[in-house]
């Protein structure tokens, strides 16, 4: 391919090189290669999480294509972490830092679930409780600004919420401004109802039927199949009240 | 009468990007690319897709201008240097005519860059927000082939055209954003420096095309373009050909050869 590439008949054959001009040649490679063994490598710096540029900077970045330069951003910001001769541990990350590049990532590219899916589940995997809160309150930060698309998000929070930190009145909040703030119905119905499961978790039986008696009678639910699951959610929380 | 010489100009140019390989060129270019942009997005923990799609687009459109610039500019001045277009405007050919015959093969080159540039995105996205994609991408490298025609033509040396012409492509495209950088600074000031530039960068603004709204990643991650995206690309691509074609026949009658 590459000799179709360079017409062959236009070059002369080697012995047409004057000899010195091979060995200056091999004589600067060999330079080269000591060179290089000479200067040792230079020791493993772990690099601070800079502060992002502001979003005209990045759509300028981007040559005013903000949705490829969120790509790029939230790909580098995910890879940070993997450093020439280190990884970082994500404890050690300004988490203050992290979520100021995601928002900037979401403000360049709003319908991307990219920032709040690494929030949850990248950033929100590390031990430190405080770091995980500082993650969910800030997908419950942006939440509003698009509740029918960022659904997901707020689902993955309430997980982390009730099977990581095991706060229940946390992920009662999350539920609760899912069962508010979502208005699609293409959606499946345990998203909406997921208060409804997080108050059984936390044993408020009464509290879970008064919320499914009301959406029964609110006529809010029109799918027959969601309507009998929830009437026979409500008949087995029944027994359970009583015991 | 006059259009056998220009369909005659154009068949030649683009048998000579035939005979230098550059169908071949782009090829390479595009599968390695496009293997880079599948490798970046597999890095990806979600939203694969998008993330190539948007990758593949932008580096895919950054490939196609810069090959279309180089080769237009490099084929041309060759021309110039080895008498050609001397030889061409001593027979009874007009000058706009050479310049006319050259745009239209150089045009027809792009569609089958772009063609080929899509061929991978066709894999990975949606049909008609692709078919949407490409026709303004065909737009965008006409627009930069006559102004790549106009500065051979002013400057009639290489570095001097592809840097003014790169130049250009970057403002095209981030003028809007310089705009609202100018429009909303961090101090709020009424110097009358910072007018000034304020109505300089406006001015400039009237002056570009909108690039930016030309070969959006929007369209191929989210979908959304439409007819009125056409109407904006034909009308943009229309009026700044016609601009630029005028301008450099304006030029090009004035030169002594």
């Amino acid at each position: 391919m590459f000799r179709y590439l360079i017409n062959k008949s236009d070059e002369r054959p080697l012995k047409d090189v004057p000899v010195y001009i091979s060995i200056i040649l091999i004589l600067a490679i060999l330079c080269q290669i000591y060179w290089s063994s000479a200067h040792p490598l230079q020791r493993v710096t772990i690099k601070a999480l800079p502060e992002p540029p502001s979003q005209l900077e990045s759509q300028l970045l981007g040559l005013g294509d903000s949705i490829a330069i969120s790509k790029l951003f939230m790909l580098w910001l995910q890879a940070f972490d993997n450093q020439p001769g280190v990884s970082v541990p994500f404890k050690r990350l300004d988490y203050g830092r992290v979520i100021i590049w995601l928002e900037r990532i979401l403000a360049l590219d709003p319908k991307s679930q990219y920032p709040l899916l690494a929030a949850a589940r990248v950033y929100g995997e590390v031990a430190d409780e405080g770091k995980k809160r500082q993650m969910l309150e800030f997908i419950y930060q942006q939440f509003p600004a698009d509740p029918n698309r960022r659904w997901p998000s707020m689902i993955h929070a309430i997980y982390v919420a009730k099977h990581r930190i095991e706060d229940y009145p946390l992920a009662l909040k999350f539920a609760h401004a899912i069962a508010q703030q979502v208005t699609v119905t293409d959606i499946p119905h345990w998203v909406k109802q997921m208060e409804i499961y997080v108050l059984e978790d936390m044993g408020e039986i009464e509290g879970a039927k008064i919320l499914i008696g009301g959406l029964l009678e609110s006529g809010a639910i029109t799918d027959a199949h969601e309507l009998q699951f929830l009437q026979n959610r409500l008949n087995s929380l029944e027994p359970e009240n009583t015991q | 009468m006059t259009l056998q010489p220009i369909l005659t100009i154009a068949r030649f140019t683009l048998l000579e990007s035939i005979k230098n390989r550059m169908f071949i060129l782009v090829l390479l270019g595009v599968v390695s690319l496009f293997g880079l942009t599948l490798f970046i997005g597999e890095l990806a923990v979600t939203e694969t897709i998008q993330i190539q799609n948007a990758m593949t687009g932008m580096v895919l459109r950054l490939f196609a201008v810069f090959i279309i610039c180089i080769f237009v500019i490099t084929s041309t001045i060759r021309e110039f240097n080895d008498k050609g277009f001397e030889l061409v405007i001593s027979l009874p050919v007009g000058r706009y005519a050479y310049l006319a015959g050259k745009m239209a093969g150089f045009c027809l080159f792009s569609i089958f860059i772009v063609f080929i540039v899509c061929i991978p995105l066709a894999f990975i996205g949606n049909t008609s927000q692709l078919v949407l994609w490409c026709f303004s991408l065909i737009c965008e490298l006409w627009i930069l082939t006559a102004l790549c025609l106009l500065c051979l033509v002013t400057f009639k040396n290489i570095t001097s055209a592809l840097f003014v012409v790169l130049a250009f492509y970057l403002l095209a495209r981030t003028i809007s954003t310089i705009q609202l950088i100018g429009s909303s600074p961090i101090l709020e000031t009424t110097n009358l420096s910072h007018k000034v530039i304020t109505m300089v960068i406006d001015a400039i603004a009237f002056l570009l095309p909108a690039l930016d709204q030309f070969s959006k990643t929007e369209w191929l991650v989210y979908g959304g373009g439409g007819s009125s995206e056409y109407l904006f690309i034909v009308g943009q691509t229309v009026i700044y050909i016609t601009l630029l074609f005028t301008a450099a026949c304006f030029d090009l009658h004035r030169k002594n050869f």
